[in-house]
């Protein structure tokens, strides 16, 4: 097996009282969907908030395509290739649904003050290709047509894969998601299975957090588990299925059957 | 319709050119070239509130100390194109400096956006409210400074402000002395709006650019939501930095025109009410918006003499005397519509749905 | 005379007065995260009223300090009255706003107030009339008056109170429920629009004292007043770590102290090139020298904002 894509290693995290992240170690291959579960404040999000700079981490490190990954400083970790999309949906709202993934091209384009404002013709080029991109983009998740919307004018779902194409327009080489079903109906579910499936038919390695099971056990390659803050089991989803460890995290608050 | 969109908007364009080059003289010949002289101001206030609006509009960083670039450009011209400096140190400056206006200018805007550089590195990475608290702070002590810095050394004569500044000179003609051109007399305060109009209309261009381009997305980004535009890879302190340095820029440049306009600048101009008031135009108007920030900063730059011509007689037949004078009437005014505005119509006067609808068309068309 | 010695104890009743500002500001920071911009000014009416009433009592004839103390009786309740309205006419309604909205609103507040202040008390300087006992009493080589003494005793008094109050009542127990996780109180049963009201109705009571004690302590008082002695103790209450109630009381008297003493010594160490006149300027680096270095105040927690 070739080195893993991303490789986290004694990840821990504390906030006050509670420790988030307990020396959390785990590595994604390239090309796989990997799921992150476990109960509520089990630590998922936080494990995504370090990986992307958001939080800094107290003790670990991680590195990603064999180099380090700067920890603590979101727009390098953009760059180097991770994206992600939030629990709770954060979109700027504000701003129509083609601007809020033009947004996303941001750390690829290099225009700067003076090319914005005299307009040049490297200026304009990149312009008309980051709104190309953008659309091609809103295409492939499947709202297009919704392009002039505003942010928060669209529905739920719709919210979602936005969240999902301004993620992509960073080019990222790891998607990572948080719950993207949660508050998705049945339909919605379905379609945003189609489009993660599509996501990896083209290569992407998706790493998923998600409270569905049956999405999960579904769609990943392997899963690990988070309780506490620590990783109690990581396999490929039948074998975690019947992990016992597993099953006691989740005894009364939800079945891991699918 | 059958005309041509596009001619429709020259056209445009072409009347309101002939309506802004004709304005003084209307204005002039109907209410008096004192009236000609508020309207120079009203272009200073624009200026002023486009650049707060880069920091506060666009980037959402509330700067309640923002007049203080304003006091940096006004004081750099006020030193370097009045006697001051070679009466206050006549060992080291022999004459007055005098430097050109297209030198001081610059360097004013430079000056200023430096300031707006080194005042925001350290406080940028702050909460909304307390970066609100801290330029507020800021602005205190460059005022604080600007007052007393005329002992031991005397830079900028305290109190009683800096006096005889030259009026900005082009093509050898000072623009505060009048001038005749094809037979016809043009008087100074309608020089002096030419000149604020042709610096203004590139002070419009420069925000629309920057506004359409992926700085002004950028900004509007971080306003929107912060942690979602660091995860998008947005380098936030280096972009808000920016929107700093460039709002300072403008209000160093308003700074040196009025300075060069009044021939005085003196520490009361430059407090906590005038930033207060560039705020009120930029959130009156509608943050972000442009157009409503031009709108915002006329209304705001004309209502004290409305009031001086409005409210005095009319207190004057209701009550037999002026109960409110028309200062604290302004400034209670201001104070209202702050809160008014932020109840009832937090995106300002102009409807912001209208770059709602101009995007769905640009949609259509495409 | 102890020149030292007499800076810490102006500082002192200085930081007194900081203290209960302070706390106003951190009560409601406390529990809706807002920066009550128009604080100060209330601060500022509460001088202005007991002014006014102070004048109508004075021809009565009572002993001076009865008619201070009538003064202050009568501050107190309007101020309460003016902290009640702003909640409920600017605030509440912005409760879900966008965050800039209350902070804008707040600096409209704070205009507004002044101006009417300024309508209705003009803009001339009114004076405290000496009806406190101002004696001198010799203390460790330094002078301290009877009114510093009462400035200093009162403003302790009143912050044991209110700690009781916080701690040990019913009240308090919901104030601090509401600023832990104001859904969470309101599941519990918490009246948090009661309580909110309740918290600017108790921090505008303060300022009213405050307000007094400012007049008495300066022999005067202004409708501009209230912009610096606000700005001063919302730095006072950063100081101590904002949404503290310790670090507004312990960050007060700090500031109080540190500008006293910046007063007393600032020629001798710039070497004369700063005079006294920039002790305004004092505040407000210590302000952005915390805020830059120490967000969360010297007792306050450092909390990650959520992502
Ligand atoms: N910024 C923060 N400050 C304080 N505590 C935090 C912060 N972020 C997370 N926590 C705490 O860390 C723990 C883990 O939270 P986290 O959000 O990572 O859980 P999660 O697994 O994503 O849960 P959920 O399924 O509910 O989303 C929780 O106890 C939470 O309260
Ligand atoms: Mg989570």
């Amino acid at each position: 097996m070739s080195t893993p894509l991303l490789e986290a290693s004694g990840i821990s995290k504390r906030f006050g009282g509670v420790q988030a992240l307990r020396d959390v170690s785990l590595a994604i291959r390239a090309g796989e969907v990997y799921g992150l579960i476990g109960p509520n404040g089990a630590g998922k999000t936080s494990f995504f908030n370090v990986l992307t700079g958001l939080y800094s981490a107290d003790q670990g490190e991680v590195r990603f395509n064999g180099q380090p990954l700067p920890l603590g400083v979101p727009h390098r970790i953009a760059g180097v290739g991770i994206a992600r999309t939030f629990q709770n949906i954060r979109l700027f709202g504000a701003m129509s649904a083609l601007e809020n993934v033009m947004v996303g091209r941001h750390i690829r384009l290099r225009t700067g003050v003076l090319g914005a404002i005299l307009r040049t013709p490297a200026a304009r080029r990149e312009e008309a290709d980051t709104e190309a991109r953008a659309h091609a983009l809103l295409r492939y998740v499947g709202i297009d047509r919704l392009a002039n919307q505003q942010a928060t004018h669209l529905s739920y779902g719709d919210q979602r894969r936005l969240e999902i194409a301004r993620a992509l327009a960073t080019e990222p080489k790891l998607l990572a998601l948080d719950e993207p079903a949660a508050g998705m109906n049945a339909t919605e579910t379905a379609g945003l299975r189609a489009l993660i499936e599509k996501l990896r038919g083209d290569g992407l390695t998706v790493l998923l957090i998600e409270h569905d099971v049956k999405l999960v056990m579904g769609l990943c390659d392997r899963v690990a588990v988070l309780d506490y803050g620590e990783k109690i089991a990581e396999d490929v989803p039948d074998v975690v299925r019947r992990d016992p460890r597993v099953i006691a995290a989740y005894l009364g608050t939800e079945a891991v059957d699918a | 319709m059958s005309v041509d969109p596009k001619l429709k908007a020259r056209l445009g364009v072409v009347l309101i050119g002939v309506a802004l080059a004709v304005l003084p003289f209307v204005v002039g010949a109907s209410f008096g070239n004192s009236w000609v002289r508020i309207i120079d101001f009203a272009l200073l206030y624009i200026m002023l509130a486009l650049g707060l609006n880069i920091v506060v509009g666009f980037a959402g960083l509330l700067d309640l100390g923002y007049i203080a670039f304003y006091a940096v450009g006004a004081y750099l011209y006020a030193l370097l194109s009045s006697p001051h400096l070679a009466i206050a140190f006549p060992q080291v400056f022999a004459a007055a400096p005098g430097w050109p206006v297209w030198a001081v200018l610059p360097l004013g805007a430079l000056v200023a956006g430096l300031f707006g550089v080194l005042l925001g590195a350290p406080t940028l990475k702050l909460r909304g409210d307390y970066l609100a608290i801290v330029t507020l702070g800021f602005g205190e002590i460059i005022r604080i400074f600007l007052n007393n810095l005329n002992a031991p050394a005397n830079i900028t004569n305290g109190p009683q402000g800096i006096n005889n500044i030259a009026a900005a000179q082009i093509g050898g003609h000072a623009l505060n002395r009048p001038l005749e051109l094809f037979g016809v007399m043009v008087p100074g305060v309608h020089l002096q709006y030419y000149f604020f109009l042709a610096l203004t209309l590139l002070v419009i261009f420069v925000c629309l650019r920057l506004q359409d381009s992926r700085l002004g997305r950028a900004w509007v980004a971080i306003r929107e939501d912060e942690v979602a535009a660091r995860a998008c890879g947005i380098n936030t302190r280096n972009v808000k930095l920016l929107a700093f340095g460039l709002g300072a820029t403008f209000g160093g440049v308003a700074g040196g025109l009025f300075a060069g306009f009044q021939g005085f600048v003196s520490p009361e101009s430059f407090g906590l009410l005038e930033s207060i008031m560039v705020l009120c135009m930029v959130v009156l108007g509608g943050m972000g918006n442009i157009a409503g920030v031009i709108l915002g900063a006329v209304l705001l730059a004309l209502l004290p003499e409305a009031l001086r011509w409005g409210a005095v007689p009319l207190q004057q037949t209701l009550f037999g005397k002026v109960l409110i004078d028309p200062e604290s009437l302004r400034l209670l005014l201001f104070g209202i519509a702050l809160v008014v505005v932020m109840r009832w119509r937090p995106a300002g006067l102009w409807p912001s749905a209208l770059r709602k609808r101009e995007l769905a068309a640009h949609g259509e068309a495409a | 005379m102890d020149i030292f010695i007499q800076q810490i104890i102006n500082g002192l009743v200085l930081g007194s007065i900081y203290a209960l500002v302070a706390l106003g500001y951190t009560m409601v920071y406390g529990i809706l995260g807002l920066i009550n911009f128009a604080h100060g000014e209330v601060v500022m009416i509460g001088a202005l009223t007991a002014l006014t009433a102070i004048g109508l009592l004075v021809p009565s004839g009572l002993p001076g300090p009865v008619v201070v103390l009538g003064g202050l009786l009568i501050a107190i309740p309007v101020c309460m009255t003016v902290g009640f309205t702003i909640e409920r006419i600017a605030y509440r309604p912005l409760r879900n706003a966008p965050r800039l909205a209350p902070l804008i609103t707040a600096i409209g507040v704070s205009i507004v107030l002044q101006q009417l202040a300024m309508i209705g008390w003009g803009r001339n300087y009114h004076t405290f009339p000496p009806l406190l006992p101002a004696a001198p009493h010799q203390f460790l080589g330094a002078a301290i008056t009877d009114l510093q003494i009462i400035i200093i005793a009162t403003a302790a008094a009143l912050m044991a109170a209110l700690v009781w109050l916080v701690t040990r009542t019913r009240l308090g127990r919901a104030m601090r429920a509401t600023a832990e996780n104001p859904a969470v109180a309101r599941l519990m049963g918490v009246d948090v629009d009661r309580v909110i009201s309740f918290t600017f109705v108790l921090g505008s009571a303060l300022a009213a004292v405050a307000g007094v004690m400012v007049a008495a302590n300066y022999s005067i008082a202004h409708y501009a007043m209230g912009f610096m002695l606000g700005l001063k103790a919302f730095t006072a209450a950063v100081l101590g770590g904002i949404g503290n109630l310790g670090g507004a009381m312990l960050g007060g008297l700090l500031l109080g102290i540190i500008e006293s003493l910046a007063a007393g010594y600032i020629g001798d160490l710039t070497g004369g090139f700063l005079g006294s006149h920039y002790k305004d300027v004092f505040a407000f680096f210590v302000l952005i020298l915390v805020l830059v270095f120490r967000p969360s105040g010297l007792m306050g927690e450092k909390v990650a904002e959520r992502a």
